[in-house]
């Protein structure tokens, strides 16, 4: 197992996520999808700490704070859209069009 | 005992505030409080008399009261024999008179108030006699004023009683006007509103003659307002719409005598300057005549004795004008007793008849036997009959007068014939004949004793409060007040003489007019139609003042409002105004067409290139999320490549 | 001293304002308490500020100091001398009293309050600030809740007299702005700290001081006024509502002063004594001038107005005589016109609640019916017209000795206008109080114990200052000595 593999699979990941984010109608999709995001990169720190510098935990750390922001993301994130569907019963996002002037 | 004297007028002033806000809905208390106040302002008054009697030495009490640079006043006390002279006639005049209000206020409903307002005034005047500096005396001489404003004014449902008071309250300002300016340049000059220092600076030269003669004739315009001298003697006469009792306290005895001792008190000033003091003279020997016929030929019995009194204190202020420091104020203390009787016996005459006018009393002698008998004596003694109070006072004044300038005294004669006759017109008209009002003589009946036990007591003082000054005593009033050093003049028997006759020959006359008929009043007063009407009208004082003064402030302020205030100033900032929005409205043309073209021409091209690339913004979150990787991509395809 | 005294007493009302505007709008009582209490706090402040102050020394006292701005040296400086421990005393007096008198409103009372106490933040800071920046600030922090509250719950000219009002004061204001960057700008280092200002103030050439006195003199002359920028005075005052006025009478008015002798007469001493004469006639026709118009009036309320006129016109009386003595009685007469015509206005206000009128002919005889309402009345119309034993008596006997030897013929003029004030006054009393009853008025009811509660202490001062001046001057004696000094060297 070499580097290349590690970063293959964060590459496939992180495309899919993009996919998705791009994709999905459904906001939770999209939040799922974003989550995808943040472990393609979390990947990618692990594979560079377990490779790069075997030694240090700098990438660990790192992941583990992402994965703090992640939680918080989301949570923020379940919020907005409890209060979308309130709003537009729906949570559809080709119809929450409130951003364009 | 002279340090505590500050006690005597705090006792009015406790009991005014007592009254104002304790007991002014309990008539009786109200005036027993009063009454027993000023008793024991007499009792301490008397105490500082014998005092002063058995050492006569000018003394000062004083504590810093407020202390700037070139402003320092020390409140306090200056306490010699004028001022204890003062503090008896001022208490003994004051307690009479309260006493006789209690019968002739009786049914007022205001009548706690009135005696509240008496112990207000009788506390000012006490703090006004015992004042050390310029700056006290003018704070009690204001408040004597205002309290002479209240009292003229208070039955103020009167429309003349609150003209009167307004008048007096006015007119005596006017007059304090020049006092206070004469304070500022006298005070300012010497550097101390002290009395005594400064008299001192003053006698050491520390004022230039001019400086001290002009500022000596501004401080007498206060004397002259207060006083009722030409050309302010207008308000006392209007003064009378008060209730008696307080024209004989405050418009007879004692108020109207504060400038009289407000010149004696400055006797060392005016001493010193020649001319202020002819000018005092001449005004006061003016003044004495000027009312003096005025009195001759008034119908209402109070407005008689108001010109008298304005006579009379102008007979004081010309003995002060001559020198006469012992002269003028002797004649003030004997004037304060039987003018006070005067008064308020003609109270009670008002009281029984209800009504003022002359002409509609008459044989009131039987009817009311102790008022009659008390008001000739009180006449008797305003016409300098020997042996009583007034004559020796007069008798020192034209002795004076004669001495020192023989036209004064002749005056002096003239006014005492005057007085005589005028005086003995009232008693012949009002006393004896006939009844005139039949219905009213019915119903008159002697006032209650409470009225004329302080009558007969003022008649007694009428009588022998002269006799302190009897030229031969070897320890009389000239030997304990006097200015600098006893001045004794010799007795002039035939001064004395002649004055008597003069004065009986006025009586005789109003005797033969009034009492005997054998000369015809109404023929006389057609002979001399001309002048009965100037008297009567009193001169057009009033109606000139009116003419000359009042109407043109009202003129001007109405100009200065109306047209000044309203049309120029306010025209201005309006038409300013009005021309702001007319610029206004020319630079918004301005903006429409030319500014607003140019930013309109910017506007539409950024309005066209906005309507093309608006289309990007979608609002659809997944648009924007798509062009920001792709973005992205691109970036690091360019970096990378 | 660390307790920052002089903050609390500005900041206070505002922590009131906030209070005010968290409650809800229908709780009237509680937004009424809840003012006063943050009125009666700045109150209570005052006295200790009173019973602190060192009278002894001109130097600033309870002063805080912090940089704000550093770039352009603003610092947040804030301290108090005997020329503005009176007038804090006073402001934090008025405003609670006023307040107290706005029981009465209930027309938008939340807004009400709130811009009151607004009021009050800027008044108490314009007395309390040392830098020019912070100055100017509360300066014009005070003119907005003033606009608003006689534009809102004003008479029927409200917009005219709230734009006129706003108009006149802004242009006076725009005017001190240009003289305060003036100073900035010439001195060296750039300052905007008043103490340093008046130190480096001999430095300042003549020609300059001229101009730049004339830039301060018309902001504070229009706040006096001074004639002839007097007009906007009487149209505000009487469209006011009755508290607006006494804030207006009794402390806006002694802004206008307090300028001249903050900053006027140390910061261009030489100007002072070269305008001490145009000064003095200046002052010698608001008195005449102003008691004159009083004559013409028909209207209670404006013939308090314009008494102000008259009134203020010893103050600068006072000030233009450039003696410890006259400026004293300019100080005195600040301080005694506050409580004098601050209760006339409350009075007045007590009157044209019950009748609805304020034309002085329409009454007559009311002695007979509201004896307590009249007996108030005429003791301040008396303090007013200057009767010995009150304040006014001292204020204007103060400022004429003192200026009396610098302007004699101007004090001798000047004094006529004691006269003309005892005329207006008694014809007032006499035509509103005196005479027989007017009947219309069966109904008018005696003054409240609320209405009461707001005079009395005024008219306790009054009869305290009038009485014995001595703690007051004593108070004052040595900042003004400074000011003198440092004018006349």
């Amino acid at each position: 197992m070499t580097l290349y593999h590690f970063l293959s699979l964060s590459a496939l990941l992180f495309c899919i996520g993009i996919f998705g984010v791009l994709t999905r109608r459904n906001a939770i999709g999209i939040l799922m999808a974003i989550e995808l995001l943040f472990n393609a990169v979390n990947i990618n720190f692990v594979a560079f700490a377990r490779f790069i510098n075997p030694q240090g935990l700098t990438g660990q750390i790192f992941t583990i704070f992402v994965i703090t922001v992640a939680a918080a993301e989301a949570a923020v994130g379940l919020a907005l859209i409890i209060l979308i569907y309130r709003q537009h019963k729906g949570v559809e996002v080709d119809k929450i069009n409130i951003m364009k002037w | 005992m002279l340090p505590y004297s500050w006690i005597i007028p705090c006792f009015p002033l406790l009991s005014f505030a007592l009254i104002i806000f304790f007991t002014i809905k309990k008539p009786k208390l109200s005036s027993q409080i009063s009454i027993g106040a000023v008793a024991l302002s007499f009792i301490f008054s008397l105490i500082v008399l014998v005092s002063v009697l058995g050492n006569p030495v000018t003394s000062e009490f004083k504590f810093n009261w407020l202390d700037l640079p070139g402003f320092k006043v020390d409140a306090g006390m200056l306490i010699d024999p004028l001022t204890s002279v003062m503090l008896m006639v001022v208490t003994i005049v004051s307690m009479l008179v309260q006493i006789y209000s209690v019968g002739y206020m009786a049914d007022d409903p205001r009548f706690a108030r009135y005696f509240s307002f008496l112990s207000l005034f009788t506390f000012s005047m006490l703090g006004l006699v015992l004042s050390n500096s310029f700056f006290e005396i003018f704070i009690f001489w204001e408040l004597v004023g205002l309290t002479s404003y209240l009292l003229i004014g208070f039955w103020f449902e009167k429309k003349t009683a609150s003209d009167a008071g307004k008048k007096a309250f006015i007119t005596t300002r006017t007059g304090d006007l020049a006092f206070l300016v004469g304070i500022f340049l006298l005070t300012t000059t010497v550097g101390t509103v002290n009395f005594q220092e400064a008299f001192h600076q003053v006698e050491s030269g520390a004022i230039s003659s001019g400086l001290l003669t002009l500022s000596a004739i501004l401080i007498f315009g206060g004397a002259v307002g207060k006083s009722a001298q030409f050309p302010l003697h207008v308000w006392l006469p209007d003064a009378m719409e008060g209730p008696t009792p307080v024209s004989a306290l405050i418009h007879a005895a004692t108020m109207v005598a504060a400038g009289v001792y407000l010149v004696a008190r400055l006797m060392s000033i005016y001493a010193l300057s020649v001319p202020a003091s002819l000018v005092v003279a001449i005004i006061g020997a003016f003044t004495a005549f000027l009312a003096a016929s005025i009195a001759l030929v008034q119908n209402d019995i109070k407005r008689v004795l108001a010109y008298s009194t304005i006579s009379q204190l102008g007979y004081m202020i010309m003995a002060l004008g001559l020198g006469g420091y012992t002269a003028g104020t002797f004649h003030l203390m004997t004037h304060a007793s039987f003018k006070a009787l005067l008064f308020l016996g003609a109270g009670s005459v008002i009281h029984a008849m209800h009504t003022n006018d002359i002409w509609e009393m008459g044989g009131l002698y039987v009817k009311m036997r102790t008022t009659a008998i008390t008001f000739i004596l009180g006449s008797l003694s305003l016409a300098g009959i020997f042996p009583l109070s007034g004559f020796w006072s007069k008798d020192e004044i034209l002795l004076l007068a004669w001495n020192k300038n023989p036209i004064f005294a002749i005056v002096g004669m003239a006014v005492a014939f005057m007085t005589a006759f005028y005086m003995f017109r009232l008693c012949f008209i009002a006393f004896y004949g006939k009844a005139r009002d039949q219905h009213k003589f019915d119903h008159a009946h002697e006032s209650p004793k409470v009225m004329t036990v302080p009558l007969v007591i003022l008649a007694f003082l009428s009588i022998f409060a002269g006799w302190v000054g009897i030229p031969w005593l070897s320890k009389g009033y000239s030997s304990f007040v006097y200015h600098h050093e006893v001045h004794h003049l010799e007795p002039n028997f035939i001064l004395m003489i002649v004055a008597t006759l003069v004065a009986l020959s006025g009586i005789y006359l109003a005797y033969v007019i009034y009492y005997k008929k054998t000369i015809s009043a109404e023929g006389l007063k057609n002979k001399f139609a001309p002048i009965h009407k100037l008297l009567y009208n009193k001169y057009y004082f009033d109606e000139l003042y009116n003419a000359i003064i009042i109407r043109p402030i009202f003129k001007l302020a109405d100009f200065l409002f109306k047209k000044f205030d309203q049309g120029v100033i306010d025209w201005l900032v309006n038409a300013a105004g009005n021309f702001t929005v007319f610029l206004s409205w020319f630079w918004e043309l301005f903006d429409t067409y030319i500014v607003d073209g140019a930013v309109n021409g910017v506007g539409y091209v950024v309005r066209g290139t906005g309507a093309v690339i608006r289309r990007v913004q979608t609002g659809q979150l997944q648009n924007y999320a798509f062009i920001i990787f792709f973005g992205i991509v691109l970036i690091i395809l360019l970096k990378v490549f | 001293m660390n307790f920052p005294i002089l903050s609390y007493m500005i900041f206070i009302p505002f922590v009131g304002i906030i209070a005010v505007l968290l409650l809800k709008k229908e709780q009237v009582q509680a937004i009424r308490w809840a003012s006063a209490l943050f009125s009666f706090i700045p109150l209570v402040l005052s006295f200790f500020l009173l019973a602190h102050y060192d009278s002894s020394t001109s130097t600033m006292q309870f002063v805080e100091k912090h940089n704000w701005i550093p770039s352009l040296g603003v610092t947040y400086f804030l301290g108090a001398d005997g020329l503005s421990v009176p007038m804090l005393f006073l402001t934090a007096l008025l405003s609670f009293l006023s307040v107290i008198a706005s029981f009465n409103i209930n027309f938008r009372v939340k807004e009400y309050f709130a811009f009151f106490l607004l009021l009050e933040v800027g008044m108490m800071g314009v007395f309390a600030a040392l830098d020019f920046f912070l100055f100017y600030i509360f300066w014009e922090v005070m003119l907005v809740p003033m606009y608003f509250l006689i534009g809102i719950w004003g008479g029927p000219r409200k917009e005219y007299a709230a734009i006129k009002f706003f108009l006149y004061t802004l242009f006076g204001s725009v005017f001190m702005l240009i003289g305060i960057l003036a100073l900035y700008f010439t001195s060296q280092p750039h300052t905007l700290d008043m103490m340093q200002l008046i130190s480096q103030a001999p430095l300042l050439g003549r020609g300059f001081q001229l101009i730049v006195f004339v830039a301060f003199f018309l902001a504070f002359a229009i706040k006096v006024p001074v004639f002839p920028f007097h007009t906007w005075l009487p149209d505000a005052h009487v469209e006011a509502p009755t508290a607006v006025s006494v804030i207006l009478a009794g402390i806006l008015l002694k802004m206008g002063t307090y300028g001249l002798l903050r900053v006027s007469l140390p910061m261009f001493p030489k100007a002072a004594l070269y305008y001490a004469l145009p000064l003095a006639l200046l002052a010698l026709i608001n008195i005449v001038y102003g008691a004159l118009v009083c004559m013409a009036q028909k209207d209670l309320k404006k013939m308090v107005a314009y008494s102000s006129v008259s009134h203020m016109g010893y103050c600068i009386l006072g000030i233009s005589a450039l003696t410890v003595t006259g400026v004293s009685g300019c100080v005195f007469q600040m301080f005694s016109h506050g409580l004098i015509t601050g209760a006339l206005f409350l009075l007045v206000g007590v009157l044209y609640d019950r009748a609805h009128t304020r034309d002085i002919d329409a009454f007559g005889g009311l002695w007979a019916k509201i004896p307590v309402y009249t007996g108030v009345m005429t003791l301040f119309c008396l303090g007013s017209l200057g009767l010995p034993g009150l304040s006014g008596f001292i204020s204007e006997f103060m400022v004429f000795i003192g200026s009396f030897p610098v302007f004699k013929v101007i004090v001798a003029l000047a004094v006529l206008g004691v006269v003309i004030t005892a005329a207006y006054f008694l014809r007032m009393i006499q035509k509103m109080f005196l005479g027989t009853f007017n009947t219309k008025w069966e109904a008018l009811t005696e003054i409240s114990g609320r209405e009461l509660f707001t005079v009395v202490p005024l008219a306790v001062l009054m009869i305290g200052v009038g009485v014995y001046p001595s703690p007051l001057a004593d108070m004052i004696k040595a900042t003004l000595e400074n000011i003198v000094h440092l004018v006349t060297g």
